[in-house]
């Protein structure tokens, strides 16, 4: 079965057809064999022998309907202090209050344009011109987990304790990757993040949940319209 | 049935030729850091080129086997002892049960490789039995070795054939000064002719800074033409990132699978055998050579390993 979505290479229609995607294998929907996203549309290749045609083709109707409203694993954020040591200097470089850095860091809903560096490292984009800042001119040795860093006008978060060279904002307690976690990886490419401001106590609170394994990611809907 | 880990030494970690796959989710490929040397440890030892082997660091570990077993240790020359008496690298050698494999201390290079004819025990994670340490995922438990572990084996007892002839002479020697080749780009022309000049003429010093993602090198300043930021890309075995520093980090085997920082040039895959074997304080050189070259010296380097294999089982 093919599902359609348009008949042109652009980014809104690929970005839905990776949504699309990703709940349809999130979906847990039995007989489904493999699916093949392309530019334009999405193969399922399914087994009549567990789910008929007509019966896949409602379920998949469904999921569509459902789209706009899936998948943004947010990410609660400490900003400035220890944790992000580079804030201030974003903001000095941006002409902006500190304030104002995170008030803008953490509206927009990014775009996971890929996963690289290291395991479930986002690399995110749509971040505001404004406050984009160069990397380090030499990368620090060691980056705590869960660092928030800016790179020219990329945006992420460091998922292990690594070296690396983005200027450091905040610190998520969320763990992007967790060994010993179903899955280990928690972004997707094509899924979109957000980031919340949240004061000492809510991280701690945040760290102690994952540390006992009983933090769950609240999924957000986007937002109408946001791109 | 196993091996005992009396003491770790400083880093041991169990490596194969690396875990492919899996970098589009950002993870990296890990692996042996001179897998030229991981390679004829195995080749010596009668077994397949990627079996998994231990990678040991400057200072070797402390390790009893527990039943008889046939080994190789091959790459660099840490003083390797078979109960207190010195053993020959490259060569397989017969251990006996309750015998001790000790390092005394480094005479030559970084890191030595341990093979056991038939294969360690350790499961496979994602098609790769490679310790990747930060993720904490393949080798032993995720982690570098620590004393009272216990390594199983595959086959124990298995004994390659013509064991008293399996042996090469060392590959690797020190020198006051290495050259590594290397192939210009991908992004060589983010620098200026006179950064390109110094890069290529100039002396390096390993710094301390050296581990298995990769080693920062220290001596002239690369000019780059504006910055060292790029959008980041992909990052192979050996590029050598150079940041607006203009201090250059060669990228090694748990490197990270994409980054920011403009790439001068890539050391050739041939070289990775002197690259990995370099340490703090080591001198280096870069000279530049065609892809077709570099091509041409990895191809005839495969093909010394065919040959060695043949010559040791016939």
């Amino acid at each position: 079965m093919t599902v359609e979505f348009g008949n042109e290479i652009s980014v809104a229609i690929n970005s839905r057809i990776r949504a699309f995607n990703i709940a349809l294998l999130e979906s847990g929907i039995s007989g489904i064999v493999e699916t093949v996203p392309t530019y334009r549309s999405l193969m399922v290749h399914y087994d009549p022998g567990v789910i008929r045609y007509a019966a896949l083709e409602q379920k998949l109707k469904g999921l569509l309907g459902g789209l706009d409203k899936v998948r943004i694993p947010p990410s609660e954020v400490l900003y400035g202090g220890e944790e992000g040591p580079d804030l201030p200097f974003v903001a000095e470089q941006g002409g902006r209050s500190v304030d104002e850095v995170i008030a803008i860091h953490s509206a927009p809903e990014y775009l996971i344009y890929m996963l690289g560096f290291t395991p479930g490292f986002t690399y995110l984009g749509g971040m505001d011109e404004s406050i984009a800042t160069p990397r380090l001119k030499t990368p620090r040795v060691k980056i705590p987990a869960g660092s928030v860093g800016i790179a020219g006008a990329q945006t992420g978060v460091y998922p292990i304790d690594s070296p690396g060279g983005w200027q450091l904002i905040g610190r998520t307690p969320v763990r992007m990757y967790a060994p010993e976690r179903e899955k280990p990886i928690l972004p997707e490419a094509g899924q979109y993040m957000k980031f919340y401001p949240i004061d000492r106590a809510e991280y701690d609170k945040i760290a102690e949940q994952e540390a006992a394994g009983t933090y769950v990611c609240k999924r957000h809907s986007r937002e109408e319209g946001a791109e | 049935m196993s091996i005992t880990v009396l003491h770790p030494g400083m880093l041991t970690t169990i490596q194969d030729q690396g875990r492919t796959g899996y970098q589009q989710f950002g993870v990296p490929v890990s692996g042996a850091v001179d897998p030229r040397s991981a390679a004829v440890a195995n080749i010596l030892a009668g077994n397949e080129e990627g079996e998994a082997v231990l990678e040991c660091t400057v200072m070797g570990p402390q390790l009893r086997f527990d039943q008889p077993a046939v080994i190789a240790v091959t790459g660099a020359d840490l003083g390797p002892t078979l109960d207190g008496v010195p053993m020959d690298n490259y060569r397989a050698v017969r251990v006996g049960a309750g015998q001790v494999l000790r390092f005394t201390g480094p005479k030559c290079g970084c890191r030595a490789f341990i093979a056991v004819a038939g294969g360690l025990d350790i499961p496979q994670v994602m098609g790769s039995r490679s310790t990747y340490m930060k993720a904490k995922i393949g080798g032993f438990h995720g982690r570098k070795l620590e004393k009272e572990d216990v390594l199983g084996l595959r086959a124990p007892g298995m004994e390659p054939k013509a064991l008293a002839t399996r042996s090469i002479a060392p590959e690797f020697r020190a020198r006051a000064e290495y050259t590594l080749r290397v192939v210009p780009g991908p992004q060589d022309d983010a620098f200026t002719p006179a950064g390109m000049e110094t890069f290529l003429t100039g002396v390096y010093t390993v710094t301390a800074e050296f581990d298995r993602m990769g080693c920062r090198l220290e001596g002239p300043e690369i000019a780059h033409k504006t910055s060292g930021d790029i959008i980041s890309d992909g990052i192979a075995f050996g590029a050598i990132q150079v940041p607006s520093s203009g201090q250059p980090i060669v990228m090694l085997s748990d490197r990270q699978t994409t980054g920011g920082y403009t790439k001068i040039a890539n050391v050739i895959s041939a070289d990775f055998r002197i690259l990995g074997q370099l340490k703090s304080g080591d001198k280096v050189r870069f000279e530049k050579i065609s892809l077709s070259a570099a091509q041409e010296a990895l191809l005839a380097q495969r093909a010394s390993l065919r040959l060695l294999r043949h010559v040791l089982d016939n």
